[in-house]
Protein backbone atom coordinates (compact mmCIF):
# COMPACT_ATOMS: atom_id res chain seq x y z
CA UNK A 1 0.00 0.00 0.00
CA UNK A 2 2.59 2.62 0.56
CA UNK A 3 4.87 1.12 -2.17
CA UNK A 4 1.75 2.57 -4.21
CA UNK A 5 1.62 5.63 -2.26
CA UNK A 6 5.34 6.39 -3.31
CA UNK A 7 4.82 5.55 -6.63
CA UNK A 8 1.53 7.85 -6.91
CA UNK A 9 3.57 10.30 -5.39
CA UNK A 10 6.21 10.44 -7.60
CA UNK A 11 4.05 10.19 -10.81
CA UNK A 12 2.14 13.38 -9.42
CA UNK A 13 5.38 15.07 -9.20
CA UNK A 14 6.40 14.19 -12.83
CA UNK A 15 3.22 15.47 -14.00
CA UNK A 16 3.26 18.47 -12.34
CA UNK A 17 6.91 19.40 -13.19
CA UNK A 18 5.51 18.88 -16.88
CA UNK A 19 1.94 20.59 -16.89
CA UNK A 20 2.58 23.23 -14.75
CA UNK A 21 3.68 26.94 -16.07
CA UNK A 22 5.80 28.24 -13.10
CA UNK A 23 9.13 27.74 -12.32
CA UNK A 24 8.92 27.55 -8.79
CA UNK A 25 5.68 25.38 -8.60
CA UNK A 26 8.22 22.98 -10.66
CA UNK A 27 10.62 23.06 -8.22
CA UNK A 28 8.52 22.15 -5.70
CA UNK A 29 7.12 19.42 -7.72
CA UNK A 30 10.84 17.82 -7.67
CA UNK A 31 10.84 17.81 -4.43
CA UNK A 32 7.35 15.54 -4.27
CA UNK A 33 9.07 13.20 -6.60
CA UNK A 34 12.29 13.15 -4.00
CA UNK A 35 9.43 12.26 -1.57
CA UNK A 36 7.81 9.74 -3.28
CA UNK A 37 11.38 7.78 -3.37
CA UNK A 38 11.76 8.53 -0.29
CA UNK A 39 8.78 6.53 0.66
CA UNK A 40 9.20 4.11 -1.11
CA UNK A 41 13.32 3.55 0.24
CA UNK A 42 12.07 3.81 3.60
CA UNK A 43 9.04 1.06 3.15
CA UNK A 44 11.44 -1.30 1.76
CA UNK A 45 14.05 -0.67 4.62
CA UNK A 46 11.17 -1.56 6.96
CA UNK A 47 10.01 -4.34 5.38
CA UNK A 48 13.24 -6.03 4.74
CA UNK A 49 14.87 -4.56 8.49
CA UNK A 50 17.84 -3.29 7.03
CA UNK A 51 19.40 -0.18 7.58
CA UNK A 52 20.88 0.81 4.19
CA UNK A 53 17.62 2.13 2.91
CA UNK A 54 17.53 4.74 6.21
CA UNK A 55 21.03 5.55 5.41
CA UNK A 56 20.46 6.45 1.54
CA UNK A 57 17.06 8.32 2.69
CA UNK A 58 19.65 10.87 4.71
CA UNK A 59 21.91 11.24 1.84
CA UNK A 60 18.59 12.11 -0.65
CA UNK A 61 17.96 14.99 2.05
CA UNK A 62 21.03 16.35 1.62
CA UNK A 63 21.04 15.82 -1.75
CA UNK A 64 17.71 17.51 -2.11
CA UNK A 65 18.59 20.18 -0.10
CA UNK A 66 21.43 21.12 -2.03
CA UNK A 67 20.33 20.82 -5.02
CA UNK A 68 17.43 23.71 -4.17
CA UNK A 69 20.47 25.77 -2.79
CA UNK A 70 21.63 25.60 -6.08
CA UNK A 71 18.44 25.61 -8.17
CA UNK A 72 16.49 29.12 -6.09
CA UNK A 73 19.61 31.35 -6.93
CA UNK A 74 19.55 30.33 -10.57
CA UNK A 75 15.60 31.20 -10.98
CA UNK A 76 16.51 34.49 -8.69
CA UNK A 77 18.61 35.23 -11.67
CA UNK A 78 16.75 34.50 -14.61
CA UNK A 79 13.53 36.27 -13.23
CA UNK A 80 15.75 39.44 -12.25
CA UNK A 81 16.68 39.66 -15.85
CA UNK A 82 13.35 38.46 -17.56
CA UNK A 83 10.89 39.93 -14.84
CA UNK A 84 8.81 36.85 -15.87
CA UNK A 85 8.12 32.98 -13.57
CA UNK A 86 6.74 31.32 -16.52
CA UNK A 87 9.07 28.64 -18.13
CA UNK A 88 7.65 29.25 -21.97
CA UNK A 89 9.43 32.76 -21.69
CA UNK A 90 13.22 31.36 -21.71
CA UNK A 91 12.80 28.91 -24.35
CA UNK A 92 15.48 30.89 -26.28
CA UNK A 93 17.60 29.22 -23.46
CA UNK A 94 17.57 26.11 -25.82
CA UNK A 95 20.53 24.95 -27.48
CA UNK B 1 -5.24 -1.20 15.19
CA UNK B 2 -5.25 2.84 15.37
CA UNK B 3 -1.96 2.91 13.96
CA UNK B 4 -3.35 1.04 10.70
CA UNK B 5 -6.39 3.73 10.49
CA UNK B 6 -3.63 6.27 11.16
CA UNK B 7 -1.36 4.86 8.37
CA UNK B 8 -4.16 5.26 6.04
CA UNK B 9 -4.98 8.63 7.11
CA UNK B 10 -1.23 9.64 6.71
CA UNK B 11 -0.82 8.28 3.71
CA UNK B 12 -4.55 9.56 2.06
CA UNK B 13 -3.55 13.40 3.54
CA UNK B 14 -0.31 13.40 1.81
CA UNK B 15 -1.50 11.58 -1.84
CA UNK B 16 -4.39 14.63 -1.21
CA UNK B 17 -1.85 17.36 -0.63
CA UNK B 18 0.03 16.55 -3.41
CA UNK B 19 -3.22 16.32 -6.06
CA UNK B 20 -3.44 20.10 -4.68
CA UNK B 21 -0.24 20.86 -5.63
CA UNK B 22 -0.93 20.33 -8.97
CA UNK B 23 -4.67 22.39 -9.15
CA UNK B 24 -3.90 25.46 -6.41
CA UNK B 25 -3.23 28.91 -8.68
CA UNK B 26 -0.51 30.84 -6.07
CA UNK B 27 2.79 29.08 -5.65
CA UNK B 28 2.24 29.90 -1.95
CA UNK B 29 -0.64 27.77 -1.93
CA UNK B 30 1.43 24.68 -3.49
CA UNK B 31 4.57 25.49 -1.19
CA UNK B 32 1.78 24.96 2.23
CA UNK B 33 -0.06 22.00 0.46
CA UNK B 34 3.55 20.61 -0.44
CA UNK B 35 4.77 21.04 2.98
CA UNK B 36 1.62 19.38 4.58
CA UNK B 37 2.40 16.51 2.24
CA UNK B 38 5.96 16.15 3.61
CA UNK B 39 4.34 16.28 7.44
CA UNK B 40 2.36 13.58 6.81
CA UNK B 41 5.09 11.82 5.31
CA UNK B 42 6.81 12.38 8.67
CA UNK B 43 3.93 10.88 10.60
CA UNK B 44 4.11 7.72 8.11
CA UNK B 45 7.77 7.28 8.83
CA UNK B 46 7.00 7.56 12.69
CA UNK B 47 4.29 4.87 12.58
CA UNK B 48 6.52 2.54 10.85
CA UNK B 49 9.24 2.80 13.86
CA UNK B 50 11.54 4.95 11.86
CA UNK B 51 11.65 8.37 14.17
CA UNK B 52 15.23 9.24 13.00
CA UNK B 53 13.90 9.57 9.57
CA UNK B 54 10.74 11.60 10.75
CA UNK B 55 12.54 13.85 13.21
CA UNK B 56 15.01 14.51 9.98
CA UNK B 57 11.93 15.01 7.41
CA UNK B 58 10.21 17.73 9.89
CA UNK B 59 13.96 19.49 10.51
CA UNK B 60 15.87 18.84 7.00
CA UNK B 61 12.35 19.33 4.69
CA UNK B 62 10.07 21.31 6.78
CA UNK B 63 12.64 23.29 8.32
CA UNK B 64 14.57 24.02 5.90
CA UNK B 65 13.90 23.15 2.47
CA UNK B 66 10.59 24.53 2.60
CA UNK B 67 11.58 28.12 4.33
CA UNK B 68 14.19 28.51 1.85
CA UNK B 69 11.39 27.92 -0.96
CA UNK B 70 8.80 30.28 0.99
CA UNK B 71 11.20 33.27 0.85
CA UNK B 72 11.85 33.07 -2.21
CA UNK B 73 8.16 32.66 -3.39
CA UNK B 74 7.95 36.64 -1.25
CA UNK B 75 10.86 37.63 -3.09
CA UNK B 76 9.56 36.68 -6.34
CA UNK B 77 5.84 37.89 -5.81
CA UNK B 78 5.22 38.06 -10.27
CA UNK B 79 1.68 38.32 -11.46
CA UNK B 80 2.68 36.84 -15.23
CA UNK B 81 0.87 34.78 -17.45
CA UNK B 82 2.49 31.70 -15.51
CA UNK B 83 -0.38 33.16 -12.73
CA UNK B 84 -3.40 33.33 -15.16
CA UNK B 85 -2.46 30.49 -16.92
CA UNK B 86 -1.43 27.93 -14.61
CA UNK B 87 -1.06 24.74 -16.94
CA UNK B 88 1.25 24.68 -19.89
CA UNK B 89 0.22 23.35 -23.50
CA UNK B 90 1.70 20.01 -22.41
CA UNK B 91 -1.22 19.62 -20.18
CA UNK B 92 -2.95 16.58 -21.78
CA UNK B 93 0.22 14.77 -23.55
CA UNK B 94 1.24 14.85 -19.82
CA UNK B 95 -1.66 13.67 -18.58
CA UNK B 96 -1.03 10.64 -20.94
CA UNK B 97 2.45 9.96 -19.90
CA UNK B 98 2.47 10.36 -16.38
CA UNK B 99 -0.71 7.81 -16.18
CA UNK B 100 1.50 5.96 -18.67
CA UNK B 101 4.43 6.03 -16.79
CA UNK B 102 2.45 4.97 -13.06
CA UNK B 103 1.28 2.20 -15.43
CA UNK B 104 4.31 0.71 -15.92
CA UNK B 105 6.21 1.40 -12.35
CA UNK B 106 2.81 -0.23 -10.97
CA UNK B 107 3.38 -3.40 -13.24
CA UNK B 108 7.05 -3.69 -13.08
CA UNK B 109 6.76 -3.12 -9.00
CA UNK B 110 3.76 -5.78 -8.70
CA UNK B 111 6.01 -8.28 -10.13
CA UNK B 112 8.85 -7.31 -8.07
CA UNK B 113 7.48 -6.46 -4.99
CA UNK B 114 10.11 -8.20 -2.07
CA UNK B 115 8.37 -10.41 -0.07
CA UNK B 116 7.84 -8.88 3.69
CA UNK B 117 10.67 -10.58 6.70
CA UNK B 118 8.39 -9.88 9.05
CA UNK B 119 11.55 -9.52 10.71
CA UNK B 120 11.33 -7.61 14.01
CA UNK B 121 12.41 -3.82 13.33
CA UNK B 122 12.43 -3.60 17.19
CA UNK B 123 15.87 -1.67 17.97
CA UNK B 124 17.34 -1.35 14.14
CA UNK B 125 16.11 2.16 14.03
CA UNK B 126 16.77 3.01 17.72
CA UNK B 127 18.57 6.03 17.71
CA UNK B 128 21.31 4.54 19.34
CA UNK B 129 21.70 1.29 17.46
CA UNK B 130 21.25 3.64 13.81
CA UNK B 131 23.61 6.32 14.34
CA UNK B 132 26.27 3.60 16.03
CA UNK B 133 25.65 1.47 12.48
CA UNK B 134 25.46 4.91 10.26
CA UNK B 135 28.88 5.73 11.48
CA UNK B 136 30.79 2.78 11.42
CA UNK B 137 29.85 1.54 7.95
CA UNK B 138 28.96 4.17 6.21
CA UNK B 139 31.48 7.11 7.05
CA UNK B 140 32.57 7.44 4.10
CA UNK B 141 29.49 7.88 2.41
CA UNK B 142 28.60 10.56 5.33
CA UNK B 143 31.80 12.40 4.47
CA UNK B 144 31.15 12.32 0.36
CA UNK B 145 28.09 14.17 1.23
CA UNK B 146 29.30 16.41 3.13
CA UNK B 147 31.96 17.48 0.53
CA UNK B 148 29.24 17.49 -1.81
CA UNK B 149 27.07 20.05 0.43
CA UNK B 150 30.50 22.49 0.24
CA UNK B 151 30.40 22.08 -3.47
CA UNK B 152 26.35 23.01 -3.51
CA UNK B 153 27.53 26.17 -1.08
CA UNK B 154 30.80 27.33 -3.94
CA UNK B 155 28.12 26.73 -6.83
CA UNK B 156 25.29 28.78 -5.14
CA UNK B 157 28.33 31.67 -4.38
CA UNK B 158 29.46 31.42 -8.00
CA UNK B 159 25.87 31.57 -9.36
CA UNK B 160 25.44 34.90 -7.60
CA UNK B 161 28.96 36.12 -8.43
CA UNK B 162 28.13 35.87 -12.51
CA UNK B 163 24.98 37.54 -11.89
CA UNK B 164 26.68 40.81 -9.83
CA UNK B 165 29.67 40.79 -12.33
CA UNK B 166 26.75 40.53 -15.71
CA UNK B 167 25.01 43.86 -13.94
CA UNK B 168 28.16 45.44 -13.03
Amino acid sequence: MLIATSAALFALGLLGVIVRRNVLVMLMCMELMLNGVNLSLVTFAQQTATAAGAVLVFLIFVVAAAEIAIAIPIVLLLVRRKGVLDLDAYADLKG
Amino acid sequence: MIETVLLWLFAATALLAAVLMLVLRHPMRVALALTATMLSLAGVYALLGVHVIAVFQVLIYVGAVMVFMVYAIMLLDVRDRSFTRRFSRLLLPGIAAALLFLAILAHGLWRALPEPSGAAVGTLFALRHFSAEFLNEYWLHFELVSVLLVAAVVAALAVLEVGRRHRG
